[in-house]
């Protein structure tokens, strides 16, 4: 599904992803945690597509194509979906108008016949059932004036109305109160199949209950530097990052 | 060193005043003698006048302009409003076309044309005097007149669309419209602009509205000029004590336009709201310049322009606000927000506030910036295109301006207008 090679990316003369290698499977989901800044939402803005990094050395395949050679677009329409961190608010464009314009051209790419006004309708109302999200925000602005745990909602409905067969959720977890956390997760579930993948940002275990991980991953300054299953979490959740921290040093001594 | 004789660039402009009159020059004479010599006074404006600073007349002073009495009127059917049933008065090349025009079914105001117009209604309007040779030149040859009258408490039922369309090449139009509103009148105008392909133009155009006490004007003017014409409105609009203006100049297309709106707030408990949105695309020009006269207490201006700036394009924004000593408890809005949507577009933006009144709310805010790239990548990480992206950040961008144009049918013309030249996404 993705296979991340020695993936090196930079911003503003800053090296980020220093050497990345990552790789998912059809169907599994991963949690990547780690210490603040060490290159999380990078990894995430990178795979999305954002132009603003640069990308020095590696290669990153999804699908079996060459998925930096994609503009943003193409790879939400061949089927990655990035929930963001911080998801923008974007004043005088209606949430459904633009989720209608953006299905179209991905159900075009895909092949897959337009849905008829109708039949749009019924998907939002389904979707926004699935995390629960008021019909009331569905019409209002993206984003502008929702709260914290909204947003995060909000792109989960997103996610499910575009069908992604990878999703990368950074920190959805956070701003979320622990009903909020509940429904997200829930949703998410709704979601896991054989054939979709989600990568899960995330800095608490607590979320991992919820969304049981097949693997679990630590980034820190820019590298994978352990991997494990999801007990893995409990002892970071225990033990902090400092031990880590400290083999990385001690290997690279 | 020899002397060489600079030829003026306001010659050509003379030599077109001497070969026409008025088609009021009985019921306006005062004015058209006023204006003659206004016109002898005043220079073609250059950028070295404060009112001109970004706005070059040198390519329209150049052209050879000529006085067309051409009724050719293709590509007329384009610019008819579907739906809208109004009653329509049709300039073309600057000449009332009567054969093209229908407005006798008119409910609720009385139209009268050229020699027609009686020299009582206009002096009701009572146009202040010119100011600049453009204003000079337009009063001194007005080419086709109109004036429309609403009576004390009347609804003018049909809505009123005056075209104005250019077909011939090289033509200069100087049309005027007079309007008044009596007592509790009402009114809605959709003036627009036309011209064919390939065809240069010159229109200065005149408007002299007088909104009376308790009455209501609802004015939009569409610009959807093509890059040949070159386009002055002169828009004058006086209210009186509790009367309601909302005037909406929306520029789609034009090569170079300027328009000078004056609203004069001659009373009390008024409310005035003027607004707009300008696209300029290639090398188009866009200039407006408002002038907002707050008199009297308590009344309210609110103005909101917004201008999107394309490939090499130039828009200018100036817009004076004056609040005089005796405008207590006035409120004056004044926003100008403007999109660069190309490194070699240019926007030049200043509001004039001047107050001497010192109990009032008066607030004035201008920004320029580019398509906001955060809200860009989102929308294309949800599978969009940029073109399509773009296109829905500009339709939410101009959505606040749309939204005062209160006939629907005429919004829709206008959205309709604007996504076929591919400015905007429905
Ligand atoms: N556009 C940018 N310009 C400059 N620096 C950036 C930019 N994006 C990221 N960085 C820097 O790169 C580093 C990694 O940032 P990133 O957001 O990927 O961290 P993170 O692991 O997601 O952190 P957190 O857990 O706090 O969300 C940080 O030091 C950050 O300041
Ligand atoms: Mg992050």
């Amino acid at each position: 599904m993705l296979e991340i090679k020695n993936l090196h990316a930079r911003v503003e003369e800053k090296e980020i992803l220093r050497g990345l290698n990552f790789e998912v499977k059809p169907g599994e989901v991963h949690a990547i945690m780690g210490p603040n800044g060490s290159g999380k939402s990078t990894l995430a803005s990178v795979l999305a597509g954002k132009e603003e990094y640069e990308i020095t050395g590696g290669e990153v395949s999804f699908k079996g194509k060459d998925l930096l050679a994609m503009s943003a677009e193409e790879r939400a329409r061949e089927g990655l979906f990035l929930a963001f961190q911080y998801p923008v608010e974007i004043p005088g464009v209606s949430n459904i108008n633009f989720l209608k314009a953006a299905l179209s051209e991905v159900r075009e790419h895909r092949g897959l016949p337009q849905l008829t006004a109708k039949e749009f309708l019924a998907l939002v109302n389904e979707k926004s059932k699935l995390v629960e999200l008021d019909g009331q925000l569905t019409n209002r602005s993206v984003n502008e004036g929702f709260s914290g745990g909204e947003k995060k909602r909000n792109e989960v409905f997103q996610m499910a109305m575009l069908d992604p067969t990878l999703a990368i959720l950074d920190e959805t977890d956070s701003g979320l109160d622990i009903d909020a956390l509940r429904i997200v997760a829930n949703g998410v579930n709704a979601m896991r199949s054989p054939e979709r993948s989600f990568v899960v940002i995330t800095h608490y275990q607590r979320l991992l209950d919820f969304i049981v991980p097949d693997y679990v991953h630590v980034l820190y300054k820019g590298r994978i530097v352990k991997s494990g299953t999801k007990e893995l979490a409990l002892e970071l959740e225990e033990r902090g990052y400092d031990w880590i921290k400290e083999e990385v040093e001690a290997a690279n001594a | 060193m020899e002397a060489t004789t600079v030829i003026s660039n306001k010659d050509k402009f003379i030599a077109l005043n001497e070969s026409k009159s008025s088609v009021l020059k009985n019921s306006w004479a005062n004015e058209i003698e006023a204006a003659i010599a206004a016109f002898t006074t005043f220079e073609l404006p250059t950028t070295r006048h404060e009112e001109w600073k970004y706005t070059r007349t040198t390519r329209l002073a150049n052209e050879n302009w000529k006085w067309s009495e051409s009724l050719e009127n293709s590509g007329l059917s384009n610019t008819i409003i579907e739906d809208l049933n109004a009653a329509r008065i049709v300039f073309i090349n600057g000449n009332l076309s009567l054969a093209d025009s229908s407005f006798n079914n008119a409910i609720g105001c009385t139209i009268s044309v050229n020699e027609n117009i009686a020299a009582s209604d206009i002096a009701q309007i009572n146009v202040a005097p010119a100011t600049n040779v453009f204003e000079a030149f337009q009063r001194t040859n007005t080419s086709a007149a109109i004036s429309i009258r609403v009576e004390k408490n009347t609804a003018a039922e049909t809505p009123l669309h005056i075209v104005h369309l250019i077909t011939d090449n090289e033509s200069i139009s100087t049309p005027a419209i007079f309007i008044h509103l009596g007592t509790g009148a009402t009114l809605e105008v959709t003036e627009s602009f036309h011209g064919n392909e390939n065809t240069k133009g010159l229109t200065i155009r005149g408007l002299y509205a007088h909104v009376g006490t308790n009455a209501r004007l609802e004015y939009n003017k569409i610009q959807a000029e093509k890059d040949e014409q070159f386009h002055i409105s002169l828009d004058n609009v006086r209210v009186e004590n509790d009367g309601y203006s909302n005037f909406n100049t929306l520029t789609i297309d034009g090569g170079w336009v300027r328009n000078d709106l004056r609203i004069d707030l001659n009373g009390q408990n008024i409310e005035a709201h003027l607004s707009g949105f300008y696209l300029p695309r290639n090398k188009q020009l866009v200039d407006n310049h408002t002038k907002v006269d707050h008199m009297y207490p308590h009344c309210m201006s609110n103005e909101l322009y917004k201008g999107i700036l394309f490939d090499q394009s130039t828009g200018v924004f100036n817009g004076k606000v004056y609040v005089r000593k005796d405008a207590q408890k006035t409120n004056a809005y004044q926003t100008n927000s403007n999109i660069l949507a190309s490194d070699d577009a240019t926007m030049n933006t200043k509001p004039e506030l001047e107050i001497y009144a010192d109990d009032v709310k008066c607030s004035h805010g201008t920004t320029t910036g580019q398509l906001d790239e955060q809200a860009m990548f989102y929308l294309r990480a949800r599978g969009m295109s940029p073109d399509s992206a773009r296109k829905l950040l500009t339709t939410a961008f101009i959505n606040d301006v749309l939204n005062k144009v209160e006939n629907k049918i005429v919004r829709q013309h206008v959205i309709d207008a604007l996504v076929q030249k591919g400015l905007l996404y429905i």
